[in-house]
């Protein structure tokens, strides 16, 4: 039953990632699409712990969530800074057409 | 504590839940990212807490333990450097009747 109900979880979590990852896809400024990267990176570290906790080896895995989270922060903080600058999308606007 | 932890679990894939699909059905940027950075902050927490309520008292949960502060801490911070990228690119924000 318990590692049944983690599976479910891990799968209802992915399933989640899956709607996000629309918004990633088809969203129309760039900043939506950091927006559906930035979900979907807190998702994984959840999914990565529940992983972790299937297979029975937490201590293993929470390294790599841990990681993974600095990762997604940092990586976000980057995106938000560089197309802080005005003007930078209406450059690349103007350059796809 | 083993269903404390299945609840909070429980708790915190409701809220993933409903951040994506509020990520999805809301109409304009700045919604959006209400949706998705508040549902995100406290899904990530709630699924961590519980998962560390599930292993006992062991340094394996001292770490998710740190690792769901760390998510509390961060989200929010990155959501606010999202939204003023957004603000300082004059992204226009949906007002009532205008086009989904």
């Amino acid at each position: 039953m318990p590692s049944a109900f983690l599976l479910a979880s891990a799968l209802a979590i992915l399933f989640a990632v899956l709607l996000s990852l629309y918004r990633v896809i088809s969203g129309p400024t760039i900043i939506d699409r950091i927006i559906g990267a930035n979900v979907i990176g807190t998702k994984t570290i959840a999914v990565i712990v529940l992983t972790g906790q299937l297979f029975g080896r937490v201590e293993f895995f929470i390294d790599v969530a841990l990681l993974y989270a600095l990762i997604n922060f940092i990586g976000t903080l980057a995106l938000a800074r560089y197309f802080e600058r005005k003007g930078v999308l209406a450059e690349r606007k103007q350059a796809t057409g | 504590m083993t269903s404390l932890g299945f609840g909070l679990i429980a708790c915190g894939v409701f809220f993933f839940f409903t951040g994506a699909i509020g990520l999805i059905r809301f109409p304009d940027l700045y919604t959006r990212m209400h949706a998705a950075g508040k549902c995100d902050t406290l899904g990530g927490f709630l699924v961590l807490t519980g998962l560390a309520c599930l292993g006992g008292l062991t340094l394996a949960s001292l770490k998710i333990v740190m690792v769901a502060l760390f998510v509390l801490i961060t989200s929010p911070t990155a959501t606010h450097a999202i939204a003023r990228a957004a603000k300082r690119n004059d992204i226009a924000w949906w007002t009532r009747g205008d086009q989904r």
